[in-house]
């Protein structure tokens, strides 16, 4: 399962990443393997969407979110 | 200013950084330049417990000391770059207080590079009200450094913070965080050994950013570039292991010290206000009712200042034509410099006010939620979400509005954006068109309710924003992207405007243009004005002398003021400026245009509404440029001297249309692109891509017209 599959209002753990790059990029932003990550919202145009993760609010484009992988 | 202590100030974007920074120095500040990239330098000062002057330095808000932008390289260079010249004595890193954990990475990394460091816990208020409780003391104790409670908004436990910097220890006392050299022991044990450096954690650095950091030599990169290799370091994985380290660290501090009441699903307050403003229909009904608020508040509500500020200048002019010497002096400082400073002041009300509306939008977490719902439509042209308010702004002023794209975090966007935002439909293009409108468009309805002229304006400002999105489309493929493109941006809470911060970025942006944008335009206006004014040879004063003979005598009598406008008008032909309207003339021929609006389109350089009063002249109009309908007229009866036919034919009058629909007939946007890029490539590529398709679409217009 790919956060990029969640719809809004679901939840799942962060486990691994697909692409290092973002992975370094996403985890300095707190998004690491182990944080509940909840999708708050998707954009009006259906990309980007929105998540709750480490007590605060990120959005990222689903692109993006596909390369986080959750438990 | 000499100061005794120099005191940077470190923070995640979003955590009050520059509402601390205003605090603390007041209007004491002063805006420079970082070199090589496009954010300000800002430098403020502030008077400690004990009468000691403190140098405050406000770094761009970041999220680690890892950089995603050359902007935010920045940070790193100044921290640890002991020969840097704004190198700090002390860091205070301000962290958010209700966003405690991921706030705590960069303070993780701030903090090993062992320089003194204090921690501004802001935010304290909201804290307490999402019951959030920190045990303030053993968080202190736990991390080695001061910690002061403040909230920068509510100016509370400023003193506090001031007295803790007066008495803050000259030695970095912080604890360890996480334990650096397992990292990449070797690797850093040889770093430090041969560029000849203590800290662990500043060799680490190196390793990753050895590549655009200025202050290493190229040997000294060249040479951690080999030892990476040797100990096949992967910059990556070792940032990633770093990050992980880091948060469990992290993890382990907040478990002791900070109790919060799990208020798991608990929909927040930000959140109910998200589904409305960012629904899929009031979302962008709102958005748009905004922008159409930010165009009537540039456009309606600076008309008054600015005409009051030009009609000061006039005045000023005119007092000082009167109480003066007359000779080319006076006529230098007021009709040269004190003009260009009026071209420039003019510009005020309109930055002030985009700015204050600017700085209210971001301050409230609006703009993010801009870019959230736009980011779709906007990436596919290569535009940002955020590009939406340049671009409309640009329907009054690109001036402000390319100011105003400093809020775009990704260069390549951000690039595009100034880039494209002059070809919008400024005001100043306004008097043109309504000119040559009315000039070969009849003014009449069709189907009742549409007026030909008015569909002929309208026609111009949607074919601008058309040319702004499709140039933008070409640039994306042709513009080298300097960073990847990430959009992973913080959504932050909404809260109400810091009004003190909207004072202070009006006053910030006005100050900084006028500085740095108005040499430039002064100077521009000066070589105008020169350029308009004097003549090779005797030509000036043959013309003096030709209306002292006796038939002007008489008619000077009789109409003077007929006689004012012919030598005006002559004198103008016989300038340099009416020269180089006869020498570019074979270049525009192809345009339809003759050398006097060969004139016109040099004068009108500084100011594209100048070609109105230019032509004014030219066509010794009546009374002032004002008598827009006297213009026309004459415009309208000028006859081509060779052949007879009428100059202002429709193809002519829809040729100069395009002329100033494409070109950069704008000094201040010139000067206001270098400011902001601060590369003078950036301004001449501009100049040029858009010189060329105004003299694309001319031809094009004359000859299809013809």
């Amino acid at each position: 399962m790919r956060l990029s599959q969640l719809k809004v209002g679901e939840k799942g753990t962060v486990k691994e990443f697909t692409d290092l790059e973002m992975s370094v990029k996403l985890m300095e932003m707190g998004c690491l393997p182990g944080e509940e990550i909840r999708v708050e919202r998707i954009a009006p145009l259906g990309d980007p969407i929105a998540v709750n993760v480490a007590g605060y609010q990120l959005s990222l484009r689903k692109r993006e979110a596909s390369t986080i992988i959750l438990q | 200013m000499k100061a005794d202590i120099r005191v940077a100030l470190v923070g995640n974007p979003n955590t009050g950084k520059s509402t601390l920074f205003n605090v603390l120095t007041g209007l004491n500040q002063k805006i420079g330049n970082f070199p090589g990239v496009t954010v300000d330098k800002k430098v403020g000062y502030c008077t400690l417990a004990d009468g000691r002057t403190a140098e405050i330095v406000d770094l761009p808000g970041t999220y680690s000391l890892y950089p995603k932008s050359r902007d935010e390289s920045i940070v790193f260079s100044v921290l640890a770059d002991r020969s840097n010249e704004l190198s700090p004595d002390l860091v205070i890193v301000i962290l958010d207080a209700t966003n405690l954990k991921r706030n705590l990475l960069l303070y993780s990394q701030v903090a090993d590079l062992k320089i003194p460091v204090i921690i501004a816990l802001n935010m304290m208020d909201m804290a307490k009200k999402a019951d959030i409780n920190i045990d303030v003391n053993a968080f202190a104790e736990k991390l080695g450094v001061p910690v002061v409670p403040i909230s920068a908004r509510k100016t509370e436990g400023i003193d506090q913070l001031k007295q803790t910097i007066t008495f803050a220890n000259k030695i970095a006392l912080q604890q360890d965080s996480i334990d650096v050299e397992t990292i990449a022991p070797q690797l850093i044990n040889r770093i430090k050994q041969d560029i000849n450096i203590d800290n662990t954690y500043f060799a680490l650095q190196l390793a990753h950013q050895h590549e655009t950091l200025t202050f290493l030599t190229k040997q000294q990169s060249e040479h951690i570039e080999e030892l990476e290799k040797e100990y096949s370091f992967h910059s990556q994985k070792a940032q990633g292991a770093e990050t992980i380290a880091r948060y469990n660290f992290i993890n382990d501090l907040l478990y002791d010290t900070v109790k919060q009441k799990i208020t798991a699903e608990d929909e927040t307050l930000s959140n109910r206000i998200d589904r409305v403003l960012t629904h899929k229909i009031f979302g962008f009904i709102i958005f748009f009712g905004i922008l159409i608020f930010m165009f009537q508040a540039i456009f309606a509500w600076s008309a008054y200042p600015m005409s009051l500020i030009s009609d000061l200048f006039v005045w000023v002019q005119s007092s000082l034509h009167h109480y003066l010497p007359a000779g080319p002096l006076t006529n230098l400082l007021v009709d040269g410099v004190i003009a260009g400073l009026s071209g420039v002041m003019v510009f005020i009300p309109q930055i002030a006010i985009l700015f204050a509306l600017i700085s209210i939008l971001e301050d409230t977490g609006y703009m993010s939620r801009v870019t959230f719902m736009m980011d779709k439509i906007m990436r596919k042209v290569g535009l940002n979400g955020k590009s939406v308010v340049p671009l409309i702004g640009g329907f009054a002023c690109a001036v402000p509005s390319i100011m105003s794209t400093r809020t775009i975090e990704n260069w390549k966007d951000r690039m595009i954006t100034i880039m494209v935002t002059p070809l919008i439909t400024c005001s100043a293009r306004l008097p043109v068109y309504t000119l040559l409108i009315s000039l070969v468009v009849p003014n009449k309805n069709i189907w009742w309710i549409f007026n030909m002229q008015g569909l002929a304006l309208t026609a111009m400002y949607l074919f601008s924003l058309v040319s702004a999105v499709v140039v933008a489309w070409v640039m994306k493929h042709l513009l080298k992207a300097r960073e990847r493109g990430y959009f992973i941006m913080e959504l932050p809470v909404y809260r109400m405007p810091r009004w003190n911060n909207v004072l202070h970025t009006m006053y910030d942006r006005a100050k900084t243009f006028v500085i740095q944008a108005g040499k430039v335009i002064i100077a521009v206006s000066v070589i105008l004005w020169v350029m308009a004014s004097f003549g090779p040879g005797k030509r000036m004063d043959n013309i003096v002398q030709k209306y002292k003979q006796p038939q002007f005598v008489t008619l000077q009598r009789t109409a003077p003021d007929s006689v004012r406008r012919m030598i005006a008008s002559e004198k103008l032909e016989n300038s340099y400026a009416g020269m180089l309207g006869h020498v570019i003339e074979p270049v525009i021929k192809p345009l339809g245009f003759d050398w006097k609006i060969g004139i016109a389109l040099i004068t009108s350089f500084a100011a594209r509404e100048v070609f109105v009063g230019t032509m004014a002249t030219m066509y010794s109009v009546n009374g002032d440029a004002e008598k827009m309908e006297s213009v026309q007229q004459k415009m309208h009866s000028a006859k081509n001297t060779e052949t007879g036919e009428p100059v202002f034919t429709l193809a002519v009058a829809m040729s100069l249309m395009m002329f100033y629909a494409f070109a950069m007939q704008c000094a201040s946007t010139v000067a206001v692109v270098y400011r902001e890029t601060k590369d003078w490539r950036w301004p001449a590529a501009q100049f040029a891509y858009m010189t060329v398709l105004a003299y694309v679409a001319s031809f094009i217009t004359y000859h299809i017209l013809r």
